[in-house]
């Protein structure tokens, strides 16, 4: 790797005057298990790496009534440990415990994950069906991008030069809801996804109808998909087969995948319909309090 | 361009201070600055798990963070699993059931399952190989690796 400089900020606003004054000379170091990668490589250059691990704002893991708002630099393994954050969002929790090595699960965070913009991030989908915002900090101040316009492209994001992402803001979960991630892959464990869907469904008080539902895909586009025709084809119809198939079969025609090393346009569009169905079914037993 | 940089952390329970450019990984200051090259280089991105420390109680591939990173912390490594009075029994179960050939890979392996074992010890296979899933092994087919973890698991629950 060529020579960099690090600087690890404490505070919000001197991270913010930093970034601003490298432009995109500048990146936010949080796990680092893909921008080290990326560096040494010689995938992206720059000349300062600044650690948002010591700022307060980046490093919180609050549940309240208000849902949870989850630091851009808070690690995978905190936000499955925390036995309250797991319980209200056991659909985080797949991907969150399912993202590389437990060593990378040690070091890796959804906020980096969100950044990085990799098509195939396994925390990105669960974040948009629940309806994650993305808080963001920068020379002008702050704003607020839906998680599911932050991926701009593959390794493109939402970010302006001098803008951190800060934190990840995620509702408290509706009435009878529930979300499930689930990804294909080849092996059991450690690897990139072939295609992974998420679905969050919320249910009447019967559990017998969708009052709404959102699917989001990952690895079949430039960037994660929110599949809306999909889940908006649910809202308000009985919990049925022919429902979820229906929801499975518009999600597949809104991924826009490749044929590349992992697998065929062919086999991904197959992979979204039969995960659609999968983790609806998941989310509905989630939902109804079965599991 | 920026000069070193003075990191102060603990590592195998000493005080170790140790100079280091921005860009080196703590894998490199490990090996090459502090001089302890019983954490291993495989891959060199975090595919393989034969860097891995302890980092203040959690196990990282130490290839894919900045060594600068590590100011403050408390870091074990594979030369701080055996004691004065003798191998530790992951140590020892490893060599009673050949779960090794090369080696490259068992610094890693030795240090991941000992994690898993001082937190889970009654973790059983299923839970051995997901938790090693991080770490990969060229010459055993990982068989070996797994019983003598259950080995070492079976041994420590018994004090």
């Amino acid at each position: 790797m060529r020579a960099i400089d690090y600087q690890a900020p404490t505070s919000l606003s001197d991270a913010v005057s930093i970034m601003a004054q490298h432009g995109d000379r500048a990146r936010a170091l949080a796990g680092g298990t893909d921008i080290l990668v990326q560096l040494r490589g010689g995938r992206r250059e720059i000349d300062v790496l600044v650690d948002t691990k010591k700022i307060p704002e980046l490093n919180g893991l609050n549940l309240s009534d208000g849902g949870l708002q989850l630091g851009a630099a808070v690690p995978c393994y905190q936000i499955y440990q925390n036995q309250a954050v797991a319980a209200a969002y056991p659909g985080l929790i797949d991907a969150a415990g399912m993202i590389g090595s437990i060593q990378i699960q040690g070091r890796a965070t959804v906020g980096g994950n969100l950044c990085n913009a990799a098509p195939s991030g396994d925390t990105i989908p669960p974040v948009i069906t629940l309806g994650g915002e993305a808080h963001i900090n920068g020379p002008n101040g702050w704003r607020t991008v839906a998680t599911e316009d932050f991926c701009t492209g593959p390794g493109r994001n939402a970010l302006e030069p001098g803008e951190l992402l800060v934190a990840v803001q995620i509702p408290a979960p509706a009435p009878n809801s529930g979300t499930a991630y689930l990804r294909f892959i080849p092996r059991n464990e450690m690897d990139i996804a072939v295609a992974g869907v998420s679905s969050t469904v919320a249910l009447d008080d019967s559990g017998q109808n969708f009052v709404s539902a959102r699917i989001a895909l990952a690895s079949v586009g430039p960037t994660p998909i929110l599949a809306t025709a999909a889940g908006d084809s649910l809202a308000g119809k009985a919990v049925s087969d022919d429902a979820i198939a229906e929801a499975g079969r518009l999600a597949s025609e809104a991924a826009t995948p490749i044929t590349d090393m992992r697998g065929t346009v062919r086999q991904r569009h197959h992979l979204v319909d039969v995960l659609t169905r999968r983790t609806l079914n998941i989310a509905i037993r989630r939902a109804r309090g079965e599991e | 361009m920026p000069g070193l940089v003075h990191v102060t952390t603990t590592i195998n329970g000493n005080q170790t201070d140790f100079l280091c450019e921005p860009r080196q990984s703590l894998l490199e200051c490990l090996r090459d600055v502090v001089g302890m090259t019983g954490s291993k280089e495989g891959c060199n991105d975090g595919n393989c798990g034969a860097c891995t420390v302890n980092l203040d109680g959690r196990i990282v591939c130490s290839c894919l963070m900045l060594g600068v990173e590590a100011q403050g912390a408390e870091i074990s490594t594979i030369e701080g699993v055996a004691s004065a009075d003798g191998l530790h029994p992951i140590q020892q179960a490893f060599l009673e059931n050949a779960a090794l050939q090369c080696g490259i890979c068992t610094p890693g392996f030795i240090v991941a399952a000992k994690s898993l074992l001082e937190n889970e010890p009654d973790a059983d296979e299923a839970r051995i190989r997901h938790w090693l899933a991080g770490n990969l092994c060229r010459c055993t087919g990982y068989d070996k690796i797994v019983r003598a973890v259950l080995d070492a698991g079976e041994k420590m629950r018994a004090g």
